[in-house]
Order: C-alpha cells, then structure tokens, then sequence
C-alpha cells in the first residue's frame, strides 16, 4: 500500500465535516424558502401543510430509527445464533 | 426465422463457459448477451413457436412489450453481471450464472404455464450453485434453505398449472385473476402463492435475506437480478389489478427497512432494501392502471441496474477487504475512491434523487396511488421512500466507505470490475435523465408521464434532505444505532429455531420410546432363553426339550401301536 493512503483524509478533519454540514444546512433552509415561494400542485389534502415533505421525511425517518433500535431490544441475538 | 429463440445465446455461452478457458471463454460469455440482445431486437409481436403437448396447445416462446421490455433488461443485467464476474477463476460460477440469465429469459418469454414451470424450476437449479460457489459451511446449508423454498415455489406452480390445464383446458398464460369458481379458485391461488414466494412475500421472504449475502462477491449480482423479477414480471402478466397486492406491497416495502436499519451484514442491508423495492412494484401490480402498471415494470427496470449497481461496490469491498459487516468496515473513501464514488451513485439512483434512475419511476407508483385514492397506500411508501434513502442511500455508503477509520488499507478492486460498476452507474444517470428515450420507450402500456415537473423535483428533494437531516442530528446526538455484529431475529426464526427444536424435541421422544420398546423385548427374549436353555451343561432345560435315546422313540412308537391294535380289536368286537 503507498503511503499516501495513510495519511488523513479529506473527511478526518473536523472542520471540513463541519463546512460540509453547513453547506447542508443551508440546502435545506433553500428547500423550505422555495416551498413558500414555489405553488406546488395540491395531489392530496395533507399537501397543503407547509413544507409537509421536509416534516415527514425528518419525522418519519427519526421514527424509523427510534422503532429499529427498539426492535433491537427482542430481536438481536449473536453473531452464531445460528450456527451453535 | 433468422431469429433464435431467445434464451439459446445465453445458454449457448453456459455451455460454451463449460468447455472452453481463458480468453476464448471470456469473449463468449462477453458476446453471449450481446448476441441475445440483437437477437430481440429482430423480433416480431407474436407467437413465436408453438407447438401440441399432450392435447394441450403450448406457446413456448411469445413476443409481447411486457416480455421484451424484461427481455431486454435481463441481457444487460447478464451483461454488466458478467464483466464483474470475469477475473472469478471459478467455472461454476460462469456457467451457473450464465445459464441462469437464460433461464429468466426463457421465463420471461414463455408463453404457456408449462414453459413457464420447466423455466421457474431451471431457476433455481442454476441460481443455487452460485450460492454454493461461496464454499462455506453457511453458504451451503443457505443454499439447501433457498433451494427446497425454491422448488416448494415451484411445485405450487405445477399443481395450480394442473388445475388450470383441467378446468379450463388451456395452459396459455394470460390474466389469471383471483376471481375464479370452485376448484379454479384454488388452482389461481396456488399460482399466486407460487410466484409470491419468488416474489419475497412477507413471512416467505428469508430465503432471500439468508441466501444472497451468503453468496460470492460476482454471485449475488446475477441472483439480485433476476429470481425476484421474473416474479415480478408474472404478476404484471397474471393477477395485474389484484388490490391485495397493493396490501402486500405496501407491507413489503414498510417492514424491511427496520430490519435494514440494524441489519450489520451491509450486502444483507441491500437484500432487505431489494423487498422494499419490490414492495413499490408489487403495489404499482396490485393498482393495476396503465400509470401503476408502467411504474412498476420501470422500476423492476431500474431497480435491477441500482440495486446490481450498489451489490457490486459491497461485492468489491468483500472482495478487497474480507469484511462486509458495517462494524468491521469504515473510511474506506480513502483507498477506494472510484468504488465510493460509484456506490454513491447507485445510492442517488435507488433513493430516487432527481436525474437519478429511481426517480422517474418510483414516481409513477407514487402519482398512481395517489390518483386511485389510496391515501394511506400513498402515505406508507412515502414513509418507505424516505426510509430507503436513509439505510440504502446514507447507511451503505456511509458505514462502508465513511464513518470512523476502520484502518483498513486496500486498493480498488480489479479493472473488471471497476468497468462493470462504472456501466452500471453510466446506465442509473442515463435511465434517470433520460427516462424518454430509454426505460420510457419501452414501457408496454399507454400512457404519458413526465417525472420532471417543479413540484415532484422540489418535494423530493425536501423529502430527500430532510431524511438525511434526521441521520445528520440522530448521529450528532448519538441516537444513531451503532453497527453491531449480531444476528436478528426474522421470519425464518420459525423453520431454523423453532422447527427444528420442536422436530428435535418430537424425534428425540420417538427415537427414545422405540429404544427402551426394542430393549424390553430383548430382555424378554433373553429371559426365554435363560428359561429354558441351560448355557452350562449346553443342553435345554425342559423335559421334553431333552435329547432322548432312538429305544425310547422306538418303544414310544410300540405302545402306541399296540393302543391302536387294542382300540380296532374293541371296534370289532362290538
């Protein structure tokens, strides 16, 4: 292996992470200005919630997460389950 | 008839792979659906072959859109699954996954249930040696698990085809419904509950999460491709418009994405991902209009190049680095740039970001739900949709290439491989910006969509960001589960725990009864013996059991006969 592998990445630094996450931020602040600004075509009443995409996506991804941890606690068994 | 039937390039290139080595193997295989492609391309609508079985009118090969269209896909996923696979020094590997492609093809265009059947059990017979291929005690006994689920599948078909063949005296393979009079009724479900097994339905869905991962690097792309389709493909064909499918689907592609999110197996996080997108395909069927129907062959379409796409950057990382569970991978972007690079790409593809293949056809289950008043329907694979992005899009990336330095240092992997993902990728951006002269152009029904209105691009983008927000603030919080190396729980608990332990449990009882039965009836036997043979002078004990001198039978025989001399004199005299 070179040994330019070995040294840090671009992701290692902290701070680029951060302006990584800021650049980010700044997307999805974009993203619900435009819903204000933007007439979206109404499919189904629930749309009619401001930036209802961005609400459900954050929302049911956390849920989705919190649901699969939880699930974690009755289904996770070893690595060799099994195998033994 | 310059026209070959359209299976016979690819299982010439089995045969072929069987026989020949090094270069000469690799150019056939290479041509084999290239050649199979250009041979569809020279198809008529129609009929293409029939022929009499048995009193029964047979179709083996018929040409339609709906065939073509998976005609079509199928060769380029042989394709792009066989560049991957080239620098593999393993014949079972070529000439399995090779046959198999033919074997989907032949599927796909037959056009009676017979065929159909002889197709869907060549399925499974060549798919499951490049399970075995993998030459683990895991993979081996996987494979067992997928191939008896494989031929239940099949033989399900059979007796349902024989229904069918009795109550309606045709084998054709048209619409066959759920709606159906007396015993006919039985045979539809019986096909139904065939193909859903192929299909992943919930509850029969294992063999699929627990035999793919367990398959080489270059296996699990050609077994990612093709089975689930081919079911796909014969739902659109045989129960399109069925609203339990819509059921169904939806279940499907809900429920895996929880178990993707604590999946560590990272190639068993995209297994779980390829049910949840099965599910939007299934719904797509189940809706059953022209939108629905189009959205869920386009996105089988799409799905088989992302989800090829994604299978082949974690079959690079298994290949490069022996690991693929998520708690043993991490900052691999640093020695495997070109494969990040790529597995993002496929990550955009199947979390349907805007110019990415996903997009122009999850969209269009999407609209239909929402049209034919599914509200709820709609709702849950929103929830799905956002779901996917965040354990296929953000998860598979993330863990494998990014997350903490796992210190891991490699290189990228072979040029054949590298070429076939860069394919794969090529081909996810050209579906995705140009749905219209690509997957458009082939869909079987009529109808007219354009993916890219503002309303569509911005609410899925809001979806999109917003989903990888919620990752972003769970992992800063450190909410996110880590990755954790275990096994979970599924469906297939009950035949790999419960059953066994129950069977165990029953044969240990059994097989006990019947010893302690056999040794009593030894000891019986032996206490007869000791009764009635006395093993120290060797001679039996009972008194007629004793050896006699011949005088005693003699004289024996003397008094008898005199008795009979006695009692015929008496008769005499009176």
């Amino acid at each position: 292996m070179s040994d330019h592998h070995d040294s840090a990445g671009w992701f290692d630094k902290p701070e680029n992470v951060k302006k990584m996450l800021k650049v980010f931020y700044v997307l999805c602040v974009l993203l619900v200005v435009a819903d204000l600004i933007v007439h979206r075509h109404i499919y189904h009443s629930w749309e009619n919630i401001p930036a209802f995409y961005a609400i459900y996506g954050f929302v049911g991804c956390s849920i989705l997460v919190f649901v699969a941890k939880w699930m974690r606690t009755f289904l996770m068994r070893g690595e060799d389950y099994y195998d033994e | 008839m310059s026209n070959m039937i359209p299976f016979l390039p690819l299982m010439f290139g089995a045969v072929a792979a069987l026989f020949l080595r090094g270069w000469t193997r690799n150019i056939i295989m290479l041509a084999a659906p290239v050649v199979g492609a250009l041979n569809l391309m020279g198809l008529e609508y129609g009929v293409f072959w029939s022929m009499e079985f048995m009193g029964y009118a047979l179709e083996p090969v018929k040409i339609d859109k709906l065939s073509l269209m998976f005609g079509y896909l199928f060769h380029l996923a042989a394709l792009i699954a066989i560049i991957y696979a080239l620098h593999v020094k393993d014949t079972v590997q070529h000439v399995a996954g090779l046959a198999y492609a033919a074997s989907a093809v032949g599927a796909v265009f037959a056009g009676d249930l017979l065929t159909l059947f002889i197709f869907w059990e060549l399925l499974a017979l060549t798919s499951v040696f490049l399970i075995w291929a993998r030459r683990t005690d895991r993979a081996y006994s996987a494979g067992f698990r997928y191939l008896i689920i494989q031929i239940l599948s099949g033989v399900l078909l059979l007796a349902g085809l024989l229904i069918f063949a009795q109550v309606n005296n045709s084998l054709l393979f048209t619409h066959i419904g759920l709606e159906h009079d007396g015993v006919a009724e039985i045979g539809a479900w019986l096909i139904f509950a065939a193909f859903g097994i192929k299909c992943a339905f919930p509850f029969v869905h294992n063999w699929l999460t627990d035999s793919y991962p367990e398959s080489t690097p270059s296996g699990t792309i050609f077994l990612a491709s093709f089975t689930t389709k081919v079911a796909v493909y014969c739902f659109a064909r045989g129960f399109a418009g069925e609203e339990i499918l819509v059921w169904i689907g939806v279940t499907m592609a809900c429920f895996p994405i929880f178990f993707a999110v604590i999946e560590n197996d990272l190639r068993r996080v995209l297994a779980y991902s390829l049910i949840n997108q099965i599910g939007f395909m299934i719904v797509g069927i189940g809706i059953g209009t022209a939108l629905a129907l189009n959205g869920a062959v386009a996105h089988a379409f799409n799905d088989v190049i992302f989800k090829g796409l994604l299978m082949m950057t974690m079959g690079a990382v298994l290949h490069m680095t022996g690991k693929i569970n998520g708690s043993e991978l991490g900052g691999l972007y640093k020695s495997m740039p070109k494969t990040t690079i790529l597995c993002i790409v496929g990550a955009a593809s199947i979390s349907a970001f805007p110019l990415f293949s996903g997009f122009v056809s999850k969209s269009m289950i999407m609209a239909a739900s929402v049209k034919e008043g599914y509200d709820y329907v709609w709702l849950l694979l929103l929830f799905a949709a956002a779901g996917v992005f965040h354990h296929a899009g953000i998860k598979i990336p993330y863990f494998a290439f990014f997350a903490h330095d796992s210190g891991i240092r490699t290189t990228e992997p072979p040029k054949n491989m590298l070429i076939a993902m860069t394919l794969g990728a090529v081909t996810c951006v050209a579906l995705g910006t140009f749905p219209a002269q690509t997957v458009y152009a082939l869909l079987p029904w009529e109808h007219d969509y354009d993916p890219y209105d503002m309303t569509h691009v911005l609410t899925q983008l809001q979806l999109l960001f917003f989903s990888a927000l919620a990752f972003v603030w769970l992992n800063l919080q450190k909410l996110y589960p880590p990755e954790l190396p275990s096994t979970n729980l599924d469906a297939d608990w009950f035949y790999r725990k419960l059953a066994p332990a129950f069977v165990k449990r029953v044969a240990c009882k059994v097989y006990g009864s019947y010893e302690t039965f056999e040794k009593s009836v030894v000891r019986s036997i032996k206490q007869v013996i000791h009764n009635s043979y006395d093993a120290k002078l060797g001679q039996p004990k009972g008194y007629f059991a004793r050896l006699w001198p011949i005088e005693t039978m003699v004289v024996w025989v003397a008094i008898l006969l005199s008795i009979y001399l006695i009692l015929y004199y008496i008769h005499d005299l009176l």
